[in-house]
Order: structure tokens, then C-alpha cells, then sequence
């Protein structure tokens, strides 16, 4: 194991190919329909397919007028329609509306849907029931990696996650699994692979199965070991308030696909700004993982330095001064706007969170993680629903408490929910049964029931009622046992300790000093333990599920080559800047580089709006 | 970078009509499709052994022209594939050779998945950054192959599927069959393959028996479940729960329906619909609240939109919206809104809102405390707080701590005198103290340090208040005052 404090870690792997393969194959795609088409885009392939191609790419191939999908009636007057969406039913059953309208009205043309990632077989089994398979036809654009960052890949599928975890459909294994297999064929051979969870080990599995032909010996691999993990090992880090600048832009303005809007108040003018938030703005490359506290200082640094910069234009005679214009004042100007940018975004930030009593959040949430003065939190988060503040926020604070208590006491489920649903409509009855189900906020139950419930289970077997009781099952199943486990792995520092935000000494730092996130711990341990030894324990509370396997590049030889240091991290059902954070800083201890491919990039708002069922 | 000020893409689409479009400039080095053309051009020209200059086109053994995207895909397909299963079948491939148009993007070399280690050297050589390595990813699968599929058994089917190869349902007619299929499918982990097999369980298959024999599958179960919800197929669902004895998940469907409901009357009629369903007895009176509320919004809508030309109320702070599917704190806050003081007896009275739905003190205390202090009626805040006891004195009492009360009042722009008269209720001092500055209530601030004896923090509160102003005399009296006895 690297421990010696390593500051070189190794470079990353060139992921812009990836944009490349899939860019290429959409071509390919657009050729099979040869003339002029036009295009319908489901609207959340929109952005991913904005940073891969362009308009003119679609022009040259013939791509006439763009449509975005909007399950509403079209006015195309073209006679080939293409259709480039997320395999959904709904969006099938729309187009075979289109289909049937056009065939009732005489009409002719030629259809081609193009699933992307992959086509499902319910989706063709719509085409099938409408009577209009064979009238289209359909493809499949393998677009599974998206890289937003030089270490950011993202399959931009949020449905992973209630799909998989709240639906229990795995549909999605397999297409993670093939993302995992190009990885593996492009920068592989992985030598290790490790994993925690229920869908991490199925994907492995997928992928495995995938790889098992076709795989060739490589003169060299850039990336050697993977880990897999499950959203549902951690519900609590993503849930906790981002602090670190990149994780508080997200959960105040939203990173859409690695692009954020400034709105006016952060620009100072009338109108909004988009920008690109990636290693590429080197005011943001510095800002990105720094403690919000942090990043006052660095910026009024970087503005100081600019202005010594622009000063040296006084006393330059007129040759130096062209010198100047055309090799520096581009630059400078150029970081002079984005020093500005995050500046008003860094103020903004600011005021908005003063504005909603920041401090006090941020204590209940520590204290809750700490297990310290519950009863405190609890009439914070009462007064929170009662004075109708934030519906997600609230939700929040409610499934915090239920992850770190291991359930919240009946009496004070039961009062919670009324107040909840008195506040934010009662159709929130909803929502709670689909937090209930995912163990994302439960009553806790009498320490007998468990043991109660299972003799009746095996009574029952036959019995029709066995399904519900599997079901209270399950989810008694997934108690989170937060407190053990920040126990065992040391996940809280104590308290009363100065944390020097400026110098941080672990992952905490990500949250004020606080807390170790968990998914993160995770992987450092087990990275250091090569294996889940002397994880038992921990293993045990986290439901098991736990695997190592060699990762069929087979050679263990390579052990101290670079490629060994270079770690590919896979959240299955997303992942928050956060937890990015804390692995960069991970790496930089101990001399790894992450990679890290999520699902989708997640904060609390996400992942909470993913259980609202009032979406329709 | 990418920084030019653009609407959302949003604005970009219009329903129905074309519109402008311009996708971002993306800053990649391969921009245009010429780069792309280039580039791949530039690995055409490798140096396989066995593979001649790409003009001339060559016919691989499926039929394809070598070095088209198909006949890479094939490669995959077929070296994706678990070795050896296939040899018992002829190949007699009914796909037509690809026309080559637009070959002058020969993408596919890009994919070639040769078996040979020859051909990796093409891409290195074109792309010096881009690791040697050859890949093949599945762009299509390959058409229907003639054969007879009868002795296909349940694993092969699974793994043809997976494959996106033909494969065929007819042999599996017994439910023993049947079932094998499917257990095969949830062992295969493969979540699309297990909906296939559902989707044909559901046709072959009478809903009693395949509900029964889901009982025990919880995997699949929750795939048809999750199916018959994407499928919309609302009558099957609550039908298969039912069977199943998940009475409650069935309740909470049935009730979810609502929220596709648009008119109000038809809503409220079904609601009370619901509340008979076998929901938990807990959420079961939750359900009968959200009926009985909508049923009084619909009440308190009809006669308001009467009341808004002609009560002082309503003409001086006009409606926004409508009460109507309201949570019931908002319809509280409205009616303590408009509806102050009515008598418990009317459905839109605060009173009656808070016995209906058993609102808790505090919760309606703040509801109040908001509402009127909004209206900037603060001789209703004050009543609000006053209790008298039976001495006839009266006392202020608030369920939540005062210093929330300031926050809300100082939310709803009180004036300094009302402020300053919950400020000074505050029990913690430091609390009041930091208050009584935030909010400029200086006599609050004055009396406190004088208490407490600080002279030190009065002489620096001085430096911190206007000269000569009323407070800045204040505290030059106190100063001179040579009867306290000030600690420092």
C-alpha cells in the first residue's frame, strides 16, 4: 500500500474520448436514416447531448428540425421523424400515438426511435400493442459516460436511484454494468475490484458476464482498481448540508450536468449567466473543494494578486505594453470575470443562508449525527414544519433524525407526520410510505417485534399475508445503525476539539469538523486493508453484501505501477460534490487519484424530490 | 469555457413550432465532424496483416462488410457471448450487407474488436494520447437468425436475451416452464429480462394464477409492480394487491389517484371514497381530514370570491390564489387572515379550523402570530399573549420562546416599540442583550447592562449610539450616577 505520504499521484486517464465513442455512434445512428429528418430530443438527454455534439454536428447529418419531446401533439411536416429518448413507456406509448395519427390520416413517413442508453424490452412490447412494430424502427445509442470533469464521469440516469432502490427494478444493472465493461476495455484491465451492496454486487456480476470473452491482454492499464458502492449504504452523508463551495453551489443553484446559472444577484446585471463549473476555470479549480468559511480569503487573495497584475501596466512603455495586451491582459481579463463570478455567487450564498438561520440548521444537524441533545433537534425540526419552512428541508432534518436515532420513537413518528401533513398537504402520505419502504424515515420498533414477527413469518409461509410481512421485514431490515457505525469507524471527532478548516486533517473538513462521511470511510479503509478484513463488524451493520474480486486482468504483477493508484468509484444511485471532495482530499493523503462514475450527481433535494410521488 | 449568457435551453423548444436551436459550443478538440472524418480516416490505414487497404470491401463470414459498424457489432455480440453456446446453430444471416453511405466516416474501424493485438496499434497511432486499446461497443444487435428454438431451455432463452438475440416463448406452455423462465430471469439479476418474461406471464397467464405464483417471488413482484405502474395500469394494480393482501399499499394507490383529479367537486367526492379504504388506522384520519378540508375550501371559496369587491379585508389585501387544495396550516393562516374573529361556529373561522383538524397550541399560536403580525394588526399579537391569571393580573405568555416570536415579528417589519417589548421578554440575557442591539431597542439594552452593573459594556455601547441622541443622555445619566455600584 501507498502510504508514504505520496504527493505524486499519478496523471488521469484522457476521458474526452469517451465523448468521442459516443458522439461517433450517434452519427452512426443519425446515417441509418439517411436524408433529411427530424430530430425529437427527450428533454433530459438535452444537456448531456450538448456537451458531446453540437448543433451543426446534427445539420451535417441531415438532422433538419429539432424538437424537444413534450408528450403533446407535433406539427412536423417532414416525412422522417426520429426520436432520441430514455427508454419509457410513456414516451413509446406517445410516439405510437404520432404513428397511429399519421397512419389514420393517411399520411406517410418513416418513424426511428433511438433508445438511449439501451432499449428495453417494455418498450418495445408498446410499439407491439399499438401495431406500429416494424412501422418504426428503433436503435440503441449506447451513451453511457458522460465525463463532466477530468474526474467526474456521470451516466445522467437519476431514475437509478428510485428505480432501483425504492421500485426494486433492475433494469438498470445491466447498463451499469456495460458502462463499467467500457471502462474496463478502454482503460482497463482493472487488477481489483471491491464492493459494497445489494446492486453494486449485481453490477459486478453484469460486468463480469459482459467481459467474459473479449477481453485481451493490454500493454498497460490506466486504471487499476475499481470499488463499487451502493447509494443505501450511506443515506446520511448525502443528506447532510453541503458546506464545501462546489457542494453549496449545487444545493443553492443546481449544477445542471456540470453547468450552473447564476441568476442576476450573483451576476450584478440584468441577466442570467451560465457557466461551466470544471477544472477549466482555474478560479473555480481552486475554490471547488475548500470549505465555504475558506473561500472569502481565497478569493480577496486572488483579487489582490489580479490588481498587482493589471498595476503592472503603469511605467510599461509602449513595447511592453503590447507585450502585455496580446499574451497577458487576455488571461487576466478572463480571471478577472470569473474572480467576479464567484464572487457574486459567494455573496449570494451568503445572504441567502443568513437569511435562513444557517447556524442554528447546522448545529441541529450536528447534533443529530453526534446523537447529542435529540430533544433540542426534535422541537427544531417541529417548529421547522410548523412554520411551513421548506418542504424538502423539513423532510431533511425528518430523515436525518430517523437514519442516526435508527428510527424515530412511535409517539414522535406519529406526531411528526400529523404536523408534517397538517403543513405541507396531506397528500404527503405518499411520500412518507415511500420513505418508509427505502428506511429513509421509520418508527422504530419494540426490540422483541423483530424475533416476534419472524416465528408468525414462518407460521405464515403459505399465507397470503406473507408479502406485507416480508415487507415490514425488509424494511426492518434496514435499520441504519448510524450510531454504531460512526462508533466503529470513528466517524464523529469528538467534540470540544479546535478543527482547523483552513488545514484540514481528515474528510470531516467536508463538514465543518463534524463528520467523516461514510461512503468515503468506506472506501479509505478497505483501500487500506486491501479487503474487507477486520471490517466484520462494520460489514455485519451494513447488511452484508460486502465483495473483493479480482478484476479479471488477472496479472497482480503491476502492484506498484501507477495505475494501481488510480481508483474508479462507482455510486450506484448518485453521489454529492461532497463525497467528491472528501475523496480528493482522500487522494491527495495518500497519493491516490479518484475517478469517480455515479448514476447521477446527487444532493439532498434531489434525492428527497425523487421520493415525492405528487410528480404524477 | 463556456460563458456566453444564454436563456435555459427550455427556451429553446416550443411545442409547436421550430425555433432557433444552438447546442453549446462544446470546447472539445474534435468539434466538427471534419476533425472527427480526419481523424478517423487517418486509423483506416493500419497495418493488419490479414486485412488489405479498407476500398475494397470485404465480406466477413456473416455477411457483413468487414469494418462496418455491424460487422464490429457482430464481433461483439458474438465474443460478448459465453463461449461455445452457440456452435449448434447455423449461421444463415438475413441481414442485408449495410450500404456504405457517407463511408467516408468509416467510424466503425473505430470499434473493431479484433481478437488480434495487430490492430491496436491504428488507434495509438492516431490518437498518440489515447491508450492503445480496442473496444467494440453494441450498437445494434443482430437480426432475427433462423432456427428452431425448441430445445432452448430456460438459461439459454435468458442469455439470448440478455444478448438482444432472437429467442422465443412457444416452447414454455406449462407453468412449470413458465416459472423455471422466470426464476431464471431474477437469477440472471437482468431487471429488463424479468419484465419480458412478465409481460408475457401476463398474457399466458389468468391474473389469479400469476398473482399466486408472485407470492413468492418478491423479486419479480416488485417488477410487475413497478411495470404496472409505468404501464398506467391502475385496475390491474389495485387488483393484484389486493389479492396479495397488501391492502394498505393498495389504499395509498387508490388514494394517490386524487391527485389526477383536476376538478374539485369530482376530488372531494372521491376522497370521501377513500376514506373507507383499509388504510393504517392513523393514516385512515388523515384521509378523512384532507376530505373534510377540501370540503370547507370549497365552502369558504364560493363565499370569499363573493366577499372580494365588497370586504374591507379583501379589497385592501386582494387574493393571490385561490384557498382551494391548500394544506390545512395555509387555510389557517388565511383564515386568520381574513376571517379574524369570527365565531367558532362558522366553517371559516381560525377557532373552528384549529378544533376540526386538532392543531396543537404551538402550532397555531405561530399560525396566528404570523397572520396578524403580517396585517400589521399588533394590538391582536398583543392580546395574544396576554393571559390573565386570577389575580386579574395580566402576564404575557407565549408557547414558543420569545426570542422566535421577535424573529417572526422582525420577519413581518414591526416597529421597534413592538419589538422592543417581546425583546425584553426574553429569558436567556445574552440572548436579549444580542437582540436588543440586532434590533436597535436601546432602552432594553441600557436596563440590562444597568442590572446587571457592566459599566464597561455600557461605556461601549455609548461609543456605539448616535451623540446626543436620547439613548447616548441615557446612558451619560447612568455614568453619572453615583448611587450605583457598578462591578467594573
Amino acid at each position: 500500500m501507498a502510504h508514504s505520504s505520496r504527493k505524486d499521484a499519478p496523471d488521469l486517464p484522457d476521458f474526452s474520448l469517451l465523448k468521442r465513442i459516443a458522439r461517433d455512434q450517434l452519427i452512426y445512428l443519425l446515417e441509418q436514416l439517411p436524408g433529411k429528418k427530424d430530430l425529437f430530443i427527450e428533454a433530459d438527454l438535452m444537456s448531456p447531448l450538448d456537451r458531446i455534439a453540437n448543433v451543426t454536428t446534427l445539420k451535417e447529418h441531415e438532422v433538419d428540425k429539432l424538437y424537444k419531446v413534450d408528450h403533446k401533439p407535433i406539427y412536423s411536416t417532414s416525412d422522417q421523424l426520429c426520436f432520441l429518448i430514455r427508454p419509457r413507456i410513456q414516451t413509446v406509448k406517445w410516439i405510437a400515438d404520432i404513428v397511429n395519427a399519421d397512419k389514420a390520416a393517411g399520411k406517410l413517413r418513416s418513424y426511428k426511435i433511438i433508445f438511449s442508453p439501451q432499449k428495453f424490452y417494455a418498450c418495445e412490447a408498446v410499439l407491439e400493442e399499438q401495431g406500429i412494430y416494424g412501422d418504426v424502427s428503433t436503435d440503441e445509442w449506447a451513451f453511457h459516460l458522460l465525463p463532466l470533469d477530468d474526474d467526474i464521469i456521470s451516466l445522467e440516469l437519476p431514475e437509478f436511484f428510485r428505480d432501483n432502490f425504492l421500485g426494486g427494478d433492475q433494469r438498470w444493472v445491466t447498463t451499469a454494468g456495460s458502462a463499467l465493461h467500457l471502462l474496463h476495455s478502454v482503460y482497463g484491465p482493472f487488477s481489483k475490484a471491491y464492493g459494497i451492496g445489494r446492486c453494486a454486487k449485481m453490477v459486478y456480476e453484469s460486468w463480469r458476464e459482459q467481459g467474459k470473452e473479449g477481453e485481451k491482454k493490454t500493454p498497460q492499464s490506466e486504471i487499476g482498481t475499481v470499488f463499487l458502492v451502493d447509494r443505501d449504504v450511506d443515506f446520511v452523508t448525502p443528506l447532510c448540508s453541503q458546506v464545501v463551495y462546489e457542494g453549496l453551489v449545487d444545493d443553492i443553484f443546481r449544477i445542471k450536468c456540470g453547468s450552473v446559472e447564476f441568476t442576476p444577484d450573483v451576476t450584478s446585471s440584468e441577466k442570467s449567466v451560465k457557466v461551466m463549473l470544471n477544472s477549466q476555470d482555474k478560479v473555480f479549480g481552486e475554490i471547488r473543494n475548500e470549505h465555504f468559511s475558506n473561500v472569502f480569503g481565497l478569493l480577496s487573495q486572488k483579487a489582490r494578486n489580479l490588481q498587482t497584475a493589471y498595476d503592472r501596466r503603469r511605467g510599461m512603455d509602449i513595447k511592453q505594453m503590447k507585450t502585455f495586451v496580446s499574451e497577458e491582459l487576455k488571461g487576466l481579463k478572463q480571471e478577472h470575470h470569473l474572480l467576479s463570478l464567484h464572487i457574486g455567487a459567494s455573496e449570494s450564498m451568503m445572504k441567502r443562508k443568513t437569511k435562513q438561520d444557517f447556524q442554528e440548521l447546522l448545529k441541529t444537524e450536528h447534533s443529530l449525527l453526534e446523537g447529542f441533545e435529540i430533544r433540542e433537534c426534535i422541537s427544531y425540526i417541529e417548529e421547522h414544519i410548523n412554520r411551513q419552512v421548506s418542504m424538502i428541508e423539513s423532510l431533511r432534518l425528518l430523515c436525518l433524525l430517523s437514519l442516526t436515532e435508527n428510527g424515530l420513537l412511535p409517539k414522535d413518528y406519529r406526531s411528526l407526520k400529523a404536523q408534517y401533513l397538517q403543513s405541507y398537504g396531506t397528500e404527503h402520505l405518499l411520500t412518507f410510505a415511500n420513505l418508509r419502504q427505502l428506511g429513509l424515515l421509520v418508527e422504530q420498533q419494540a426490540g422483541e417485534t423483530l424475533t416476534v414477527m419472524e416465528s408468525k413469518v414462518g407460521k405464515l409461509v403459505n399465507d397470503k399475508t406473507v408479502g406485507k410481512l416480508t415487507d415490514a421485514f425488509s424494511s426492518l431490515a434496514k435499520k441504519s445503525n448510524f450510531r454504531a457505525l460512526s462508533k466503529r469507524l470513528a466517524l464523529v471527532p469528538k467534540t470540544m476539539e479546535e478543527y482547523d478548516l483552513r488545514t484540514p486533517r481528515d474528510m470531516a473538513y467536508i463538514f465543518s469538523g463534524a463528520y467523516i462521511p461514510l461512503s468515503c470511510k468506506l472506501i479509505e479503509q478497505v483501500l487500506e486493508r486491501e479487503g474487507w478484513t477486520g471490517l466484520e463488524e462494520v460489514t455485519r451493520l451494513l447488511n452484508g453484501n460486502e465483495f473483493v474480486g479480482s478484476a479479471g486482468g488477472g496479472s497482480e504483477t503491476g502492484r506498484t505501477t501507477d495505475s494501481q493508484r488510480i481508483i474508479l468509484v462507482m455510486f450506484l444511485g448518485g453521489c454529492s460534490y461532497s463525497e467528491i471532495s472528501a475523496l480528493r482530499f482522500l487522494g491527495k493523503e495518500k497519493g491516490y487519484k479518484f475517478i469517480v462514475v455515479t448514476t447521477a450527481i446527487i444532493n439532498a433535494a434531489r434525492l428527497l424530490e425523487a421520493m415525492l410521488d405528487n410528480y404524477g | 469555457m463556456m460563458m456566453r449568457s444564454k436563456p435555459d435551453e427550455d427556451d429553446y423548444w416550443n411545442s409547436s413550432k421550430f425555433r432557433a436551436f444552438t447546442f453549446d459550443d462544446d470546447d472539445d478538440e474534435f468539434s466538427t465532424l471534419k476533425e472527427s472524418k480526419r481523424a478517423v480516416n487517418s486509423i483506416v490505414v493500419d497495418d493488419d496483416d490479414d486485412d488489405d487497404e479498407d476500398d475494397v470491401e470485404k465480406v466477413s463470414w456473416s455477411g457483413e462488410p468487414v469494418g462496418s459498424i455491424s460487422w464490429s457489432i457482430k464481433e461483439t455480440a458474438s465474443s460478448v457471448h459465453v463461449g461455445g453456446q452457440d456452435h449448434g446453430f447455423p449461421k444463415i444471416d438475413s441481414t442485408p450487407s449495410l450500404p456504405r453511405q457517407g463511408s467516408g466516416y468509416s467510424l466503425s474501424s473505430l470499434f473493431k474488436g479484433r481478437p488480434k493485438s495487430g490492430s491496436i496499434q491504428a488507434i495509438s497511432e492516431s490518437f498518440p494520447d489515447v491508450p492503445s486499446r480496442s473496444f467494440a461497443p453494441e450498437l445494434r444487435k443482430p437480426k432475427a437468425e433462423y432456427k428452431d428454438y425448441s430445445d432452448w431451455s430456460p438459461e439459454e432463452t435468458v442469455r439470448r436475451m440478455q444478448r438482444g438475440k432472437a429467442y422465443s416463448f412457444e416452447t414454455f406452455r406449462s407453468l412449470k416452464d413458465k416459472m423455471l423462465l422466470l426464476d431464471e430471469a431474477v437469477h440472471a439479476n437482468d431487471g429488463n429480462v424479468i419484465t419480458a418474461v412478465l409481460i408475457f406471464l401476463k398474457k399466458s397467464l389468468s391474473k389469479e394464477i400469476l398473482s399466486r405464483e408472485l407470492t413468492s417471488r418478491e423479486i419479480a413482484l416488485r417488477h410487475y409492480i413497478h411495470y404496472l405502474k409505468e404501464m398506467g395500469e391502475q385496475k390491474s394494480l389495485v387488483e393484484l394487491l389486493k389479492s396479495l393482501g397488501r391492502t394498505e399499499d393498495m389504499a395509498l394507490l387508490q388514494y394517490k389517484e386524487h391527485l389526477n383529479i383536476k376538478d374539485e367537486v369530482r376530488k372531494k367526492e372521491y376522497l370521501k371514497a377513500c376514506i373507507g379504504l383499509p388504510f393504517s388506522p392513523e393514516d385512515a384520519s388523515h384521509v378523512q381530514d384532507h376530505y373534510t378540508l377540501l370540503e370547507r375550501q370549497i365552502i369558504i371559496e364560493a363565499n370569499d370570491k363573493q366577499a372580494e369587491n365588497k370586504v374591507e379585508v379583501f379589497k385592501k389585501h386582494p387574493r393571490k390564489a385561490s384557498i382551494l387544495n391548500m394544506p390545512i396550516i395555509t387555510t389557517l393562516y388565511y383564515s386568520c387572515f381574513y376571517h379574524y374573529g369570527e365565531p367558532e361556529g362558522t366553517f371559516s373561522s381560525p377557532a373552528n379550523i384549529r378544533s376540526t383538524f386538532k392543531i396543537s397550541e404551538k402550532q397555531y399560536f405561530l399560525t396566528v402570530l404570523g397572520a396578524r403580525a403580517k396585517l400589521k394588526e399588533w394590538f391582536d399579537v398583543d392580546r395574544l399573549f396576554t393571559a390573565k391569571n386570577w389575580f386579574g393580573y395580566t402576564k404575557k405568555k407565549s408557547p414558543i420562546g420569545f426570542h422566535r416570536v421577535v424573529d417572526i415579528l422582525q420577519k413581518n417589519n414591526a416597529p421597534v416599540q413592538v419589538l422592543q417589548e417581546y425583546v425584553s421578554l426574553v429569558e436567556d440575557t445574552e440572548q436579549k442583550i444580542s437582540l436588543a442591539q440586532k434590533y436597535k431597542c436601546h432602552d432594553i439594552v441600557i436596563d440590562t447592562y444597568k442590572d446587571l452593573k457592566d459599566r464597561q459594556q455600557l461605556i461601549i455601547y455609548q461609543g456605539k449610539v448616535e451623540r446626543n441622541s436620547p439613548e447616548d443622555r441615557k446612558i451619560q445619566d447612568l455614568l453619572n450616577n453615583t448611587q450605583i455600584r457598578w462591578k467594573n
